[in-house]
């Protein structure tokens, strides 16, 4: 029953994610996903919708079917998903991109594992949770929800281009997001604590795509 | 017009010593020719107080150094006017050192074209105070001739980063005497000067998270003003110092709140949903300046304290972002993010214009000094970021750059009472 639904929850993800530019076909995601049934499923939780930070501590147990209600309806801006109009044509293309941003996250996919932790990767100025880091995020939510007494910090990031303050903010919305995602996965709100670097910790400082992709980022890092 | 000035700088504690390379380019449209005579007593050197003031006043754009050309009057009484064809205004004086430590400092200002003297002042000071009196005896100069205050005496804060290390600075306004309030292994960001410029308020994340803290200059106490879960960020004080504005995450997105300057009243002031920031106070303390992509590009707004709908400011392409008040709130500076690069941009609240400044690049976190002629900014060479300047018309660009480090989020600091 609870593998149902996990399936249930994971399909809910997928559809959420339709909305972002998907860069890679998705549909081999590993775990569960046995449902034939490819049609969305109701309640479609946007992930990239503006999640209330369900504040930790008070729920005790509330798995994932309670927590896939949207705790907010605050209309999302969202997402804004790569437009022409934030993105200047001088600068890197959105292919190129979306190239960097893959590169990064096949980078780091070697080193995620349910203990060590993993990062998922964001398009410019994007707080959603890609399709394409799916695979991390349930094993990680996985890891949660069969360990109750484990914990996680996820740790938003964003690159240089904009204000470190809005920057920060934007990191923080990746954090959430996150965070959302890993619930709906199965993970606990409470087992979760989010918060930002905003640009202040890249990873790479080359003022060049290629740094850029590796910063916009949230790390899953468990236990302390 | 003669006097004897004390000049209490007490905060020579934790000074660092950096050393700048000053790089002065353009020239304003109506520049005063001008002479800096080497004040008599002067150590041989560039740190002495004429170069001192001569920079200062150079880097306003409004005036023209001329050199002296070997002659060297130090009283009103060696001038010989026939001598300064060309020149308006001649700076002299002398230094002298005190049995004590102290020193006492004489300049004289002569207004060559009427032939008269301006000013004579007498100051006293600590010997190892000499910049600050140059700086000090600059700003009297500077208000002379143009009528409006120098700034020269103000401070400036910002973040130096360097090897790991992030340190919380407070110096002149010429970048010169570094003095670290903080040092930590984590990131420092957005330091704000409280309107006596006796604290500041910023964010440091050696809690591992975004915090905001308030810290006393003079005795470098501190308290943690604002730690809610997320990210607790973009403290700006209100005119009268009682209250900040902040950013808090602990309902969701980043939103403005407003709380008392102790902590307390917190209340929510934004509820966009969207990321709502970097909040800045109108003079008169009755509006906010923020930043929002709630219109779906990061665009700068206006809200008035009081309620009332936000309303949209910047509409040039690209994004516009951390704007602050003109000191006489009619005009913002703010940064333009357009075709990969960053410049430093004014508008102005009747004509709506943006008036782009400079020429792009890495120019970040504008703010004006508090005369409103100048504009501080954070800017980048060699891959580094440094302090740079520029005069509010745009003529007049200054860039300061440090040996060592690399430096964010300055912010210029207001007078000081004296």
């Amino acid at each position: 029953m609870k593998k149902l639904m996990i399936s249930l929850v994971l399909l809910n993800l997928l559809a959420a994610c339709g909305s972002n530019p998907p860069k890679a076909d998705v549909a081999d995601a590993k775990p569960a996903q046995a449902e034939p049934a490819t049609a969305a499923p109701v309640a479609v939780v946007p992930m990239a919708a503006q999640a209330t930070d369900t504040q930790a501590a008070t729920s005790s147990a509330a798995p994932a079917a309670a927590a896939s209600t949207p705790a907010q309806t605050d209309t999302a801006p969202a997402a804004t998903p790569e437009s022409a109009a934030v993105m200047p044509a001088t600068a890197t293309s959105a292919a190129q991109e979306a190239q960097f941003t893959d590169e990064a996250r096949a980078a780091s996919v070697t080193s995620d594992s349910a203990q060590g932790g993993g990062s998922v990767y964001f398009p410019f100025d994007v707080d959603a949770v890609q399709a394409e880091d799916m695979d991390t995020i349930l094993i990680q939510a996985k890891n949660l929800s069969s360990h109750a007494s484990l914990s996680v910090r996820v740790e938003g990031n964003a690159d240089e281009r904009g204000s470190s303050e809005y920057n920060l903010a934007l990191g923080q919305r990746r954090a959430n997001n996150t965070k959302r995602a890993l619930v709906l996965g199965g993970a606990r709100s409470d087992q979760i604590e989010t918060v930002s670097f905003g640009e202040e910790k890249p990873r790479a400082t080359g003022h060049d795509e290629a740094s850029w992709a590796q910063n916009r980022r949230a790390d899953i890092q468990v236990g302390e | 017009m003669r006097g004897v000035l004390w000049l209490c700088l007490t905060f020579a504690v934790w000074s660092v010593q950096a050393e700048l390379n000053i790089e002065i380019t353009g020239a304003g449209e109506h520049q005063t020719p001008i002479s800096v005579v080497r004040f008599a007593g002067e150590a041989p050197g560039d740190s002495g107080l004429a170069s001192v003031m001569a920079n200062d006043l150079m880097r306003t754009g409004l005036f023209k150094l001329v050199d002296p050309a070997g002659k060297a009057p130090h009283e009103p009484g060696e001038v010989k006017y026939a001598e300064w064809d060309g020149v308006e205004a001649v700076l002299m004086g002398s230094i002298k050192k005190l049995d004590g430590g102290n020193v006492l400092v004489k300049y004289s200002l002569l207004d060559l074209v009427r032939r008269t003297e301006l000013e004579t002042q007498v100051l006293m000071a600590q010997g190892d105070q000499t910049r600050a009196i140059a700086h000090r005896i600059a700003d009297m100069v500077y208000e002379r001739l143009t009528g409006s205050a120098g700034v020269f005496g103000t401070r400036i804060a910002y973040v130096s980063r360097d090897q790991g290390r992030f340190r919380l600075v407070v110096a002149d306004s010429d970048g010169y005497g570094e003095q670290s309030l903080l040092s930590s292994n984590e990131p420092i960001m957005s330091p704000a000067w409280s309107p006596d410029g006796k604290r500041l308020a910023y964010v440091s994340f050696e809690q591992r998270r975004a915090m905001v803290y308030v810290q006393t200059l003079s005795t470098r106490q501190r308290t943690l003003l604002a730690s809610f879960p997320g990210s607790n960020s973009a403290p700006a004080w209100s005119p009268d110092g009682n209250q900040l504005a902040l950013v808090l995450t602990h309902e969701g997105s980043s939103q403005l709140y407003l709380m008392k300057n102790d902590g307390s009243n917190l209340r929510r002031i934004s509820f966009s949903g969207t990321i709502d920031t970097e909040p800045n106070f109108s003079p008169d303390g009755k509006f906010l300046l923020f930043t929002s992509d709630r219109g779906g590009s990061v665009q700068i707004y206006r809200m008035a304290l009081d309620g009332g709908s936000a309303e949209r400011l910047t509409y040039d392409g690209g994004n516009n972002f951390s704007a602050r008040y003109s000191p006489d709130g009619k005009s913002f500076v703010f940064s333009h993010y357009e075709g990969g690069k960053f410049y430093v941009a004014t508008q102005d609240f009747s004509s709506k214009q943006m008036q782009i400044l400079t020429a792009g690049g890495w120019d970040k976190k504008p703010s004006f000094a508090p005369n409103g002629k100048l504009i501080l900014f954070g800017s980048e060479s060699q891959g580094r970021g440094i302090l740079a300047t520029i005069s509010s018309d745009g003529r007049v660009k200054q860039k300061m750059v440090a040996q060592s480090g690399d430096i964010r989020e300055p912010t210029w600091g207001p007078f000081q009472k004296q």
